[in-house]
């Protein structure tokens, strides 16, 4: 069980310690600064927080004194010449524009978006999904990073623009989470590597879904085969998809989920195929984050909104869904969570499980934790800064 | 040379970055090249890798923003004062 969780908020990082039963944040770290992402890199230990300044831009500290100091890391910078094509915000206005020519953009860093590490055969190799679209990856634990430009220049992307036009068809749409930076741009925001073969490794992309490559980063395929999308004239469609999070359960790593715009979705054969598991009637279908259990297949946790229209707890209520059984039931878990009065929305990466041990933190600064798999829960805060991600350490 | 003044914000990541600094160039662009010299990473602060001005900073000389904000080609001369301060648009939105 982790003893530790890293909170990534819009005002710094905060190392939360368990001791003696009782989890308790540590002084903020990078005061007044955005963070947002923050995780421990298991192999050697270092923190990573992902920097978002919006004044000085994105950049990547970490610590190797266990949050004790924290250095900068060398900056993700996009190589010269990478272009991608604009997309427009779907409004009238755009509209107007459809059918003009295509415009290329050069490409600059927006944010560092999540982290991947890589296998324990690969030591210092970390993997960065960014705004806007670009994975990157540094084999030196962070002095230099790398566009990975077969994913930059995939087919569904509209080819290597490095070289020129367009040669097929961009697939790959903005999100909405990139508006605040200015652009409509795509964004990486899942990053899993399979445990079992560090050159496998799926990424989620909003929006245009998840793409694997399983030679290193050679190749890349899209692997989105029962998806669907409530949102498009064929909801079937290889590409637009929304994943919200996807991740996989390490102790069974064919065994991924999915928390997606168009409801929760899982796969037992490693991508693919998924099928829907959302469950309205019990509430489980709209929302951003879903974390999977250690060791078990069939379990997962999430934590459901609404619906998309209307981004807020349901009747008011915090709650925590679980599934056992690989998403064919789920059950609610209140016990400990405020039922009257939530706006709480959680984030996509503030939502983390490890062990038995369940945590979550909000948009409005609340972090609550399980140590029973999510049936009861305790308040770490309720005054913290909008929390972008939890991970335990 | 150009007279730069510095936000006092930017000494958080650069420690020894006076509140101004006589540098030399041209251009605005030659000025932040140059200080990118004595403070090592201090170019990604005020632009992106494109050599664009970050959007939530702001450049003035004298008391006018300059107007290439994309490759940042506003001449500078000799007892110019240059001031690189942070956009207050970037203290609101999303992030």
């Amino acid at each position: 069980m982790s003893n530790q969780i890293l909170l990534a908020t819009k005002k710094g990082t905060l190392l939360v310690d368990r001791r003696n039963g009782r989890w308790t944040p540590r002084p903020i770290a990078h005061a007044g600064q955005a963070v947002s992402y923050a995780a421990r890199d298991p192999r050697d230990g270092t923190l990573w927080a992902c920097m978002d300044n919006a004044h000085w831009g994105p950049a990547l500290m970490r610590s190797r004194d266990a949050g004790a100091t924290w250095e900068d890391a060398s900056r993700v910078v996009y190589p010269q010449g990478a272009r991608y094509i604009e997309q427009l915000i779907p409004d009238p206005k755009a509209m107007e524009e459809a059918g003009k020519p295509i415009i290329y953009k050069a490409a600059a860093l927006m944010k560092v978006w999540a982290l991947g590490f890589g296998g324990k055969d690969q030591p210092g190799v970390i993997h960065a999904g960014t705004l806007p679209g670009g994975l990157f990856t540094t084999r030196d634990g962070g002095e230099s990073w790398e566009l990975n430009r077969p994913l930059w220049n995939h087919e569904s992307r509209g080819g290597d623009l490095f070289a020129g036009a367009a040669t097929s068809k961009n697939q790959w749409g903005g999100t909405p989470a990139a508006i605040a930076y200015g652009e409509f741009v795509p964004g990486i925001h899942s990053v899993v590597v399979d445990p079992r073969d560090s050159n496998h490794v799926y990424v989620a992309v909003s929006c245009a879904g998840v793409i694997e490559t399983r030679d290193g980063g050679k190749s890349w395929a899209g692997c989105n085969r029962g998806m669907l999308n409530d949102y498009l004239p064929n909801p079937e469609a290889e590409w637009g998809h929304d994943p919200h999070f996807v991740t996989l359960c390490p102790g069974q790593p064919d065994r991924l989920w999915q928390q997606n715009h168009s409801g929760v979705f899982t796969s037992e054969d490693g991508a693919r195929s998924w099928k829907r598991v959302s469950q309205k009637d019990v509430a489980v279908h709209f929302g951003f984050p879903i974390a999977a259990d250690d060791k078990d297949a069939k379990t997962a946790w999430v934590v459901p909104l609404q619906s998309d229209q209307e981004r807020m707890t349901i009747g008011g209520g915090l709650f925590v869904a679980r599934t056992s059984d690989g998403g064919a039931s789920w059950q609610s878990f209140r016990e400990g969570l405020p039922q009257e009065h939530c706006y709480d929305v959680i984030y996509r990466h503030a939502l983390d499980a490890s062990g038995d041990s369940v945590c979550f933190g909000s948009t409005t600064g609340n972090v609550y934790v399980s140590e029973d798999r999510g049936e009861s829960w305790g308040c770490i805060g309720t005054n913290l800064p909008p929390v972008h991600s939890v991970r335990f350490a | 040379m150009p007279r730069v003044v510095l936000t006092r914000h930017l000494q958080r990541f650069f420690p020894t970055l006076k509140e101004a600094e006589e540098v030399p160039g041209a251009t605005v662009r030659d000025l932040i090249a140059e200080l990118n010299k004595r403070y090592p990473g201090f170019a990604l602060y005020v632009v992106d890798e494109t050599g664009r001005l970050r959007r939530h900073v702001n450049v003035f000389v004298h008391d006018e923003p300059i107007c290439d904000r994309e490759a940042l080609s506003d001449a500078v001369s000799p007892g110019d004062e240059v001031f690189i301060l942070q956009a207050l648009s970037g203290g609101a939105g999303g992030h």
